[in-house]
């Protein structure tokens, strides 16, 4: 079997890659960034432990929804079920397309996520009392990969095989 | 924006929580005695279990805790060069003069500052400058020359206090980092304005003000001198043209009221820093603010110690960074 004459598939694994992949590191950027930001609050204070745990783990999300993204392309073109679907190179491009927005999204948005939930620890370092408060700002940046989530699972879905 | 600091701001936000707020202060002015001051402080935790009783011993310990923290930081101790080096030209002043008079007095030097006192004292010993810092070395010999030959203490103490105050601009203008050239800056301001305002009360020709200013931006060596050499009120005059005109009006009110001002200055800048999250101007400002709790802590208890009223402490203490 060549791989040019699979094109399609090749580019729809890629999109399902691009998902995982970009999400996926924006997420480990964003709870690397804030998970400093714990381990020095956590040095000085271990009793604050599961509030910045919380916030650290705040950045994460991205990371599954490209998995959440990479699962359905897969099941999509069959790869998952054992029988893969042959499809044409322009649709193979179309679900690569409809990948894009969880990859690139989830990768600015885990960045920074992670930023904003590093400067909210700081916020629960001084004032644990405000630690819902502090929550809802990097929770802010969260509707951004949710909207690109959206977009891509509804992009994935109506890509017709 | 740089990652390398959010470890380092986010312990210094935890251990802000800790520093004294202005209701602190009050709290520590209305105890009784000089007695209930100390065992206030022992209750917030200040000192440890050898320091127990002992004001000097308390207030020495909390600054080595300053630096102890800062070094677990692991942030290049060359950002806090502007604010060790007072500390390190002080260890060089001590031991050229303990060296020169012969008169030992152990205690008097720093610890905690990159050149401790027992090596400076055995480098001005074998008069070996070149282990100094670059920016030391000239002033060192000068001044051990000076007061061997001339034994005048106090140009000594001018020529060192000049190549420190020097070395902090120098470090300052060096620095990629806002707040350090603006303490650098406001420090060495303000210790010229401080020169004038002592070199006019005790009438001194204007070389040795010249001799022991440095220069610095924001105020003008010549100009300040003449303003020194032409009265108290020409340099009240002269510093309402400045970026310092707060302080002409609290250099009118009275010595200490202008001291006060000079470190709430300090304070204000410093300020901003405390909605900064990734930079490392959190980690200078909390040692500043830490200083000047000290500081103002020290003069809360030799107030009390003094029984002065408390008015008059509270006229002299600092605003807090909290």
């Amino acid at each position: 079997m060549s791989i040019w004459s699979n094109l399609g598939l090749v580019y729809a694994l890629l999109g399902a890659a691009v998902a995982v992949f970009l999400a996926g590191a924006g997420s480990a950027i964003g709870v690397g960034i804030a998970g400093q930001a714990a381990a020095g609050v956590v040095t000085e204070d271990p009793s604050k432990f599961a509030k910045v745990l919380i916030m650290q783990l705040l950045p994460g999300t991205q990371g599954i929804y490209g998995l959440l993204v990479g699962f359905i392309t897969l099941s999509k073109v069959g790869l998952l079920g054992g029988g893969a679907a042959t499809l044409d190179p322009q649709t193979g491009l179309l679900i690569l397309a409809a990948c894009m927005p969880i990859g690139i999204v989830g990768l600015i948005s885990g960045k920074y996520q992670g930023m904003t939930s590093a400067a909210s620890i700081g916020i629960v370092a001084k004032k644990p009392d405000q630690f819902g408060k502090a929550m809802l700002f990097p929770a802010m940046v969260e509707t951004y990969a949710i909207l690109a989530l959206l977009i891509s699972i509804l992009a994935v879905n109506a890509v017709q095989i | 924006m740089s990652e390398q600091y959010t470890y380092a701001v986010a312990r210094i936000r935890a251990l802000e929580v800790s520093l004294f707020s202005g209701s602190t202060i009050d709290q520590l002015i209305a105890c009784q005695s000089y007695e209930q001051c100390l065992q206030f402080l022992e209750e917030k935790g200040w000192g440890d279990s050898e320091t127990s009783g002992n004001a000097e011993a308390i207030l020495t310990r909390e600054e080595e805790k300053i630096w102890e923290v800062v070094k677990e930081l692991s942030i290049d101790m060359k950002n806090f060069d502007v604010l060790s080096y007072p500390k390190l030209y002080h260890n060089l002043k001590a031991a050229i003069k303990e060296v020169c008079t012969e008169e030992k007095n152990r205690h008097i030097f720093y610890e905690d500052v990159s050149i401790p006192g027992s090596v400076m004292l055995e480098i001005i010993k074998e008069r070996d400058f070149g282990k100094l810092p670059a920016h030391m070395q000239g002033a060192a010999q000068e001044a051990y020359e000076t007061l061997l030959h001339t034994r005048d203490g106090q140009l000594c103490d001018v020529i060192i206090d000049r190549a420190a105050l020097d070395a902090i601009y120098q470090a300052g203008k060096a620095s990629d980092v806002p707040i350090i050239r603006d303490y650098a800056e406001s420090t060495v301001a303000v210790a010229d304005i401080k020169i004038a305002v002592r070199s006019q009360k005790t009438a001194k020709s204007i070389e040795f003000m010249k001799r022991a200013m440095a220069e610095c931006a924001s105020v003008s060596v010549d100009q300040l001198s003449k303003a020194a050499l032409a009265g108290a009120d020409a340099i009240s005059e002269y510093l309402l043209g400045t970026a310092y005109a707060e302080g002409a009006e609290a250099l009118r009110t009275s010595p200490s009221a202008f001291e006060r001002w000079c470190d709430n200055r300090i304070i204000q800048t410093i300020s901003p820093q405390k909605y900064n999250a990734f930079t490392i101007g959190p980690v200078i400002a909390y040692v500043i603010a830490r200083q000047n709790e000290i500081k103002t802590v020290r003069i809360i208890l030799s107030g009390k110690l003094n029984e002065l009223p408390d008015d008059s402490i509270r006229e002299r203490v600092r605003e807090m960074y909290v």
